[in-house]
């Protein structure tokens, strides 16, 4: 019994939150938020050499066959530095094709995207509760209607689909019939897009029998992960919290002196901790195959949107005034929470999973 | 990250399990009433005898001289839970007394009281808040002065549970009225039945007398009943103070409490259809379950740092705040679920639930969040020493 992660796993993160902190500071963020496509590739192609693509790639193909543990400490770290990169779109499509990929398209797919030379993007928002006119149909391999919030277009070569009938295709990028239309949310650090069909030719993900499993799978990863990059998010809001309260001074005193000030930030601190221990067992638990692990997943990602959403608000309002500007840049983080907040079904609508997979309801 | 037990562990695993099957029959039931019923003194030595109570204290004073293992205690809390019997005493003496003395008394006081607190023939009481010294524990003034080898003492304590029925109190006096404050206090063991004790039952918001108020008026204990040194007692009772701390918010209780509140909501129903199924109410369990299943993994986390000997950090800072609000939230919902069921109270009808358990536990709990440390002491304490933020300045006066 060890719950803990291990010393590969802590110097893994270390050295990705160290690239982040050296390769991808606010300005850098800033820049690339801005629409610098240049610093995006190059942010891109430094994580990529870091391996954090070739997480979720069985050795076999070329990758590192590492688990969803180790992805979700590399989103912590990215949504720790709010870095400008889809991370989750493409780790997502590795898992995808893993679990429920034809040998041919392992064999196809599995080492370019560990080579980099496949990135995927995903269009699953459908499967999670369909927005205004959204929906997509299949028609004799070809997909028909529309997807809203695709992330991680930006670089790929392939979208991953979920149907409305269930199951995922694969449609690559310069299909016929495949129109994209970029969204512009409050969140500039990730893109995010629709894409309408016009009989867009479109390939099952592996076997009839297994792809609606496959779909649950990448859900639930979705989830875990997602909810590891509100983790790192709220985390770094809560250190900035406490040190601008160390520093900042009113009444001749350093605010973080006030128990009002220091109570939030302990209040912080109260939720982010279990929450912390709560991801890592949703993870493992995804890993490993425990019998919780659907259950685990919908409690780490609605339970992380909650908590990530009070740390935001709160340690913002500990900055004051500063807090509110572009100066600071606190609103990154926030924004960042309040996106992952809603992504693949806001807490809600992950409850009510999590409530019927336990017959209730 | 591994969650599995190794072989020996699980061999362990299935011996308790056996062994709680086999002796069901022994175990006390709620109907056995007062702390010293024999089957309840009985179903302690039999527990005591096979190492799933006292498992770590010596022999020599009464316990069962097994080594220290926390994935062992960890699994016979698991099996405890999971086949409902009641678990060993872990009442004050056992909690708080009994580490104090292993660890600071004189091996007289340990033969003295050990063996028959552990067995449950001893009851005592702690006594340490004041109608003056609460939060502020070490402004305390309840005096002990010395006359030839006796301490007598006069004050007044409160929010002494069990006073009425314990046997002994554990008792932090000042003695030193004239070193600081933390400087001046001792730390006193002695008999209830001294003269000058007077108990006053306290009825609080549950309408029973859960706590009690004690007054000591020319109380003379010989010198020789201390723990530790005379002006030592401040560093005795902090000793213990941590032990009381994680009792309150063990998160397997906590998971109890989920369970069974899931299965109220599966038999109560609100114009005809189960609370379960109903979307607002439903909601709102299922938040609590997800903070339930982090106090759990946080609980694994604590236990993985014990075991390597490191320090629980913020992961176990966390606890006593986390878990006494997460109890009082739960039984919030059960009431919230059952409406105008929820306000039944003493009452012997048939639309009582689960004998009352979730009104006592929301008017209870408040009290566990206040005890043993407010919530407003532990964010204190999280923001000083778990986050390293400034203390409060002192006023210039005190």
């Amino acid at each position: 019994m060890e719950f803990a992660l291990s010393e590969d796993q802590t110097l893994f993160q270390a050295s990705i939150s160290g690239f982040l902190a050296g390769q991808a500071p606010l300005d850098t963020v800033r820049d690339i938020a801005g629409g610098d496509a240049a610093a995006a590739a190059a942010l891109r192609q430094g994580l990529a050499e870091l391996g954090i693509d070739q997480i979720l790639v069985p050795e076999a193909y070329g990758g590192l066959g590492l688990g969803l543990l180790d992805a979700a400490l590399v989103a912590e770290a990215l949504g720790g530095a709010v870095a400008p990169v889809d991370y989750i779109a493409n780790a997502l499509g590795a898992l995808a094709v893993s679990a429920a990929g034809t040998p041919a398209q392992k064999a196809r797919l599995l080492p370019a995207l560990a080579a980099g030379k496949v990135r995927i993007g995903v269009a699953l928002a459908e499967a999670t509760g369909a927005r205004a006119d959204a929906g997509v149909q299949v028609d004799q391999g070809r997909l028909q209607g529309r997807s809203l919030f695709v992330q991680g277009l930006e670089g790929a070569t392939h979208i991953l689909v979920a149907a409305g009938s269930g199951g995922l295709y694969l449609v690559e990028s310069g299909a016929r019939g495949l129109e994209q239309t970029n969204l512009s949310t409050i969140d500039r650090t990730r893109q995010q897009a629709g894409l309408t069909y016009a009989a867009t030719p479109a390939e099952p993900l592996g076997e009839d029998g297994d792809r609606n499993a496959a779909l649950e799978q990448v859900i639930q990863a979705g989830h875990v992960l997602l909810a590891a990059d509100t983790l790192g998010a709220a985390q770094v809001m809560l250190d900035k919290a406490v040190a601008y309260a160390g520093e900042r001074k009113q009444f001749s005193r350093v605010i973080g002196s006030f128990q009002a000030v220091k109570h939030l930030c302990a209040d912080m601190a109260a939720e982010i901790e279990p929450a912390r221990a709560l991801v890592w067992h949703a993870a493992y638990g995804f890993d490993s195959g425990l019998e919780d692990a659907p259950l685990l997943a919908c409690l780490a990602k609605s339970h992380l949107s909650e908590i990530g959403t009070f740390v935001a608000r709160t340690a913002t309002e500990i900055h004051g005034g500063m807090g509110f500007t572009d100066l600071v840049g606190l609103h990154y983080w926030f924004k960042r929470i309040g996106t992952n907040r809603q992504l693949l079904g806001g807490p809600e609508r992950v409850r009510e999973k999590a409530a019927r997979l336990q017959g209730w309801g | 990250m591994d969650l599995e037990f190794s072989p020996e562990y699980e061999a362990f695993r299935g011996d308790i399990a056996t062994f709680l099957a086999a002796n069901r029959d022994a175990a006390p039931t709620p109907n056995d009433h007062g702390l010293k019923h024999p089957r309840r003194l009985a179903w302690q030595k039999l527990l005591i005898e096979n190492g799933l109570a006292a498992r770590t204290i010596p022999e020599a004073y009464g316990g069962f001289g097994g080594e220290a293992d926390i994935l062992k205690s960890r699994i016979i809390a698991e099996e405890f839970a999971k086949s409902g019997l009641p678990r060993g005493i872990a009442n004050q003496g056992v909690s708080m007394l009994v580490p104090t003395l292993l660890e600071l008394g004189t091996e007289a006081q340990k033969q003295a009281f050990i063996r028959p607190t552990l067995h449950g023939e001893m009851i005592w009481c702690q006594g340490y808040s004041e109608p003056g010294a609460g939060s502020d524990l070490a402004s305390l003034t309840t005096r002990a002065r010395i006359d030839g080898d006796d301490y007598v003492i006069n004050g007044q304590k409160i929010w002494t549970s069990t006073a009425r029925h314990a046997d002994m109190m554990f008792c932090l006096v000042r003695t030193e009225p004239d070193a600081r404050k933390h400087h001046g206090i001792s730390y006193l063991l002695f008999s209830m039945d001294t003269p000058g004790i007077e108990v006053r039952p306290l009825v609080d918001m549950t309408m029973r007398a859960n706590f009690n108020e004690v007054f000591f008026t020319d109380v003379r204990v010989p010198r020789s009943q201390i723990v530790g040194q005379p002006g030592q007692g401040w560093q005795v009772a902090n000793a213990t103070l941590t032990h009381e701390r994680g009792m309150l918010g063990d998160p397997n209780a906590t998971k109890a409490r989920l369970v069974a509140i899931a299965e109220l909501m599966q038999r109560q129903t609100l114009d005809g259809s189960r609370l379960i199924d109903h979307p607002v109410y439903r909601d709102r369990l299922v938040a609590l379950q997800a903070r339930v299943y982090a106090m759990q993994a946080n609980g694994l986390r604590v236990t993985t740092r014990q075991l390597r000997g490191e320090p629980a950090g913020m992961a176990g800072l966390i606890i006593k705040l986390q878990g006494c609000e997460l109890n009082h939230e739960l039984a919030r919902l059960a009431i919230d679920a059952m409406g105008e069921i929820g306000l039944l109270y003493d009452d012997d009808g048939a639309y009582l639930e689960d004998f009352g358990r979730w009104q006592s536990s929301y008017m209870y709990d408040l009290g566990l969040i206040i005890g043993g440390g407010t919530a407003q002491i532990q964010k204190n304490i999280i923001a000083e020493r778990g986050l390293g933020m400034p203390r409060e300045p002192r006023p210039a006066t005190a």
